[in-house]
């Protein structure tokens, strides 16, 4: 498993609900439901990769992130995770908004554009940088938005998203192992990952229970 | 029970058929206590007695009994699901492709079940059935008929065959609509659901088509207000019937690739409007799909049928016009295919079904298959389909195998 998702994994309490959007190949859930006892959905937009989803025993909603997230009743889920689709997200600021609307913990991982070998091929080659975590020519990029880990942490206060746990990491070439740097966070991370909660969370009123079934 | 070839080995289990199976009844009559006699009031308010339902089975129920697989069947299918009756058979059952010994739904793993639905005509009480009353087919006497009320048939027949819980329950098109209705009406009943190119509601179109059809039978002189059972029949106005269904079930691509503008046996136009050849060969199918029909279907069960699709509404009946309301009873875990060329039952129909289940927090699965060949696609053979119906089941028997739950 790709070490940003290991980092994730790692976050998740035993027997949580997850809901993974985005959920590509499916190895964080599927990881999260065989070690962790987690009730698990998914929701990716390529018919191929839903049903090899399914074909693992996953639950899967083919779809459109944006819109199927709304479907779901408000604090269904203890985590949502956004692992490395933040880059291609249209509006960022609604879709988070929505995630903490359905799940108590939004976990946002992506590749930040901070790193020093990003910095150091537009300063030295004066090129839109190319790299293993961004692997796009200008002309073909999927990714709309480029993000550093100092942008993502701004946005954040900005929007009211309170950052609970901020983690860089720095991958090795397979990215299935990494290292968390201490210092220089922003020049060293491959990938930025931020686990958020609302700045003032809703408190329940007492007898008031969570609609949810 | 039936009899079933067992050949071992699964590697080429796509050509195998389940080998002979036998249609059999069940007439019900006191199974529910509160309904003597077997009667039963259908939705309409109407009493109906006696009820038989033709079905068949495949595969053996298990010791624990967590095996059975209820399959619904369309409008115009029956209880013939797969293999044959007799070795000499031209043709098996009607998802022969994925009922069978190491097919999706694998006859040496799981239990199928299948009956010909309540206003039948292929074994099951319907309008050619006799009238007690009369001693006559009911004709236009016969009650009208609805989803509900077969699904509550065919709960009776599950019990019957001692199943308490049914690993699940799987239809396309308005077998679709039937699991649907046992999910909302038997959730107790049943781990698992899928519905295939399905909707909760006709829509306009839907209805139109549906009627369209049956002003083809009734324009029909000889359907003598369903009162044709010694005589001829309405079978020009049948045949209409199924060429229309025939076209809603088929797509642009679909019928370009297999028909195009291509003549049936000739060279040039006819210019002769009275020839009895047709002139195109989508002409030529659509008169032979036709004429096999009638040979097979009773214009007065079409008639039933097709409204039963129509009246159907779960949003309305079991949610007072709400469908998350309604779906806030069901516990199933789902899974819901739709199919691109599919512009009978579109995807945005089985959307709604999805919304609808993602807001009660149930476990769902959704794929959008990719087909050109329309509605039919559920039918044909799919590997795409193939494969998240036998992996769904799969997941769903270990779970059930476990004691999990399937709620998020």
């Amino acid at each position: 498993m790709r070490f940003d998702l290991q980092v994730i994994a790692s976050w998740i309490d035993k027997g949580s609900r997850v809901l993974d959007l985005g959920c590509g190949k499916g190895d964080l859930l599927q990881h999260l439901t065989e070690h962790k006892g987690v009730r698990g959905s998914g929701i990716e937009i390529s018919e191929d990769k839903v049903a090899r989803l399914i074909a693992k025993g996953l639950s899967v909603v083919q779809g459109d992130i944006n819109r199927e997230i709304q479907d779901y009743p408000d604090q269904c889920f203890d985590y949502v995770v956004l692992s490395q689709t933040l880059q291609q997200v249209y509006e960022p600021a609604v879709l988070i908004q929505e995630m903490l609307r359905v799940g108590a913990r939004g976990i946002v991982s992506f590749p930040n554009f901070g790193h020093w070998r990003i910095r150091a091929q537009l300063l030295f080659r004066g090129r839109a940088p190319l790299s293993r975590e961004l692997p796009y020519e200008w002309y073909d990029t999927p990714n709309i938005r480029v993000i550093s880990m100092k942008d993502f942490q701004n946005f954040c206060h900005r929007h009211g998203f309170s950052v609970l746990k901020r983690v860089p990491i720095d991958t090795d070439y397979h990215e299935s192992e990494g290292h968390l740097p201490k210092i220089l966070t922003n020049l060293r991370a491959t990938y930025g990952i931020f686990l958020l909660g609302q700045d003032a969370p809703p408190e329940p009123q007492p007898g008031e229970s969570v609609s949810c079934p | 029970m039936s009899e079933h070839a067992r050949d071992n080995g699964r590697d080429n289990g796509r050509d195998k058929s389940p080998g002979l199976v036998e249609k059999k009844y069940l007439t019900l009559g006191g199974i529910d206590p509160e309904q003597p006699g077997g009667a039963m009031t259908l939705q309409s308010g109407a009493e109906l007695s006696p009820i038989t339902l033709a079905y068949e089975t495949l595969g053996e129920l298990n010791q624990e009994g967590d095996n059975a697989i209820l399959v619904c069947h369309a409008l115009t299918g029956d209880s013939h699901v797969a293999g044959k009756y007799n070795e000499d058979d031209l043709k098996p059952g009607w998802w022969d492709v994925m009922v069978g010994p190491g097919k999706p739904m694998d006859t040496d793993r799981y239990f199928i079940i299948c009956s010909n639905v309540l206003g039948g005509c292929m074994g099951s009480t319907g309008p050619c059935s006799e009238n007690p009353a009369t001693g006559k087919p009911y004709g236009l006497e016969f009650p009208v008929v609805t989803i509900g009320d077969m699904v509550r048939a065919q709960k009776r027949l599950v019990e019957h065959l001692g199943v308490t819980k049914l690993l699940a329950a799987a239809g396309g098109s308005m077998g679709g609509m039937q699991v649907l209705e046992w999910t909302v009406r038997y959730p107790g009943m049943m781990h698992a659901a899928l519905p295939l190119a399905t909707t909760t509601r006709h829509s306009a179109l839907n209805i139109a088509f549906h009627e369209i059809a049956r002003q083809a039978i009734m324009a029909d002189p000889h359907w003598n207000q369903g009162g044709y059972y010694d005589e001829p029949g309405p079978s020009l106005g049948l045949a209409v019937a199924r060429m229309i269904g025939h076209v809603t079930y088929l797509s642009d691509d679909a019928m370009r690739l297999k028909f195009g503008r291509n003549l049936q046996d000739k060279d040039a136009f006819s210019f002769n409007l009275a020839d009895e050849l047709p002139d195109f060969q989508v002409e030529s199918y659509l008169r032979y799909q036709g004429k096999k029909f009638v040979e097979r279907f009773d214009a007065n069960s079409f008639l039933y049928i097709t409204k039963a699709a129509d009246y159907f509404d779960l949003g309305l009946q079991h949610g007072n016009g709400s469908l998350v309301q309604a779906f806030s009873k069901a516990k199933a875990r789902f899974l819901l295919v739709s199919f691109t060329s599919d512009w009978l039952y579109p995807t945005y129909q089985v959307r709604e079904i999805v919304t609808a289940l993602k807001k009660n927090g149930l476990d769902v699965s959704f794929c959008e298959i990719e087909a050109h060949c329309g509605h039919d696609a559920f039918l044909l053979r799919n590997d795409r389909l193939f494969d998240l119906v036998r992996h769904f089941l799969n997941t769903t028997h270990e779970t059930v195998r476990r004691g999990g739950s399937h709620a998020l």
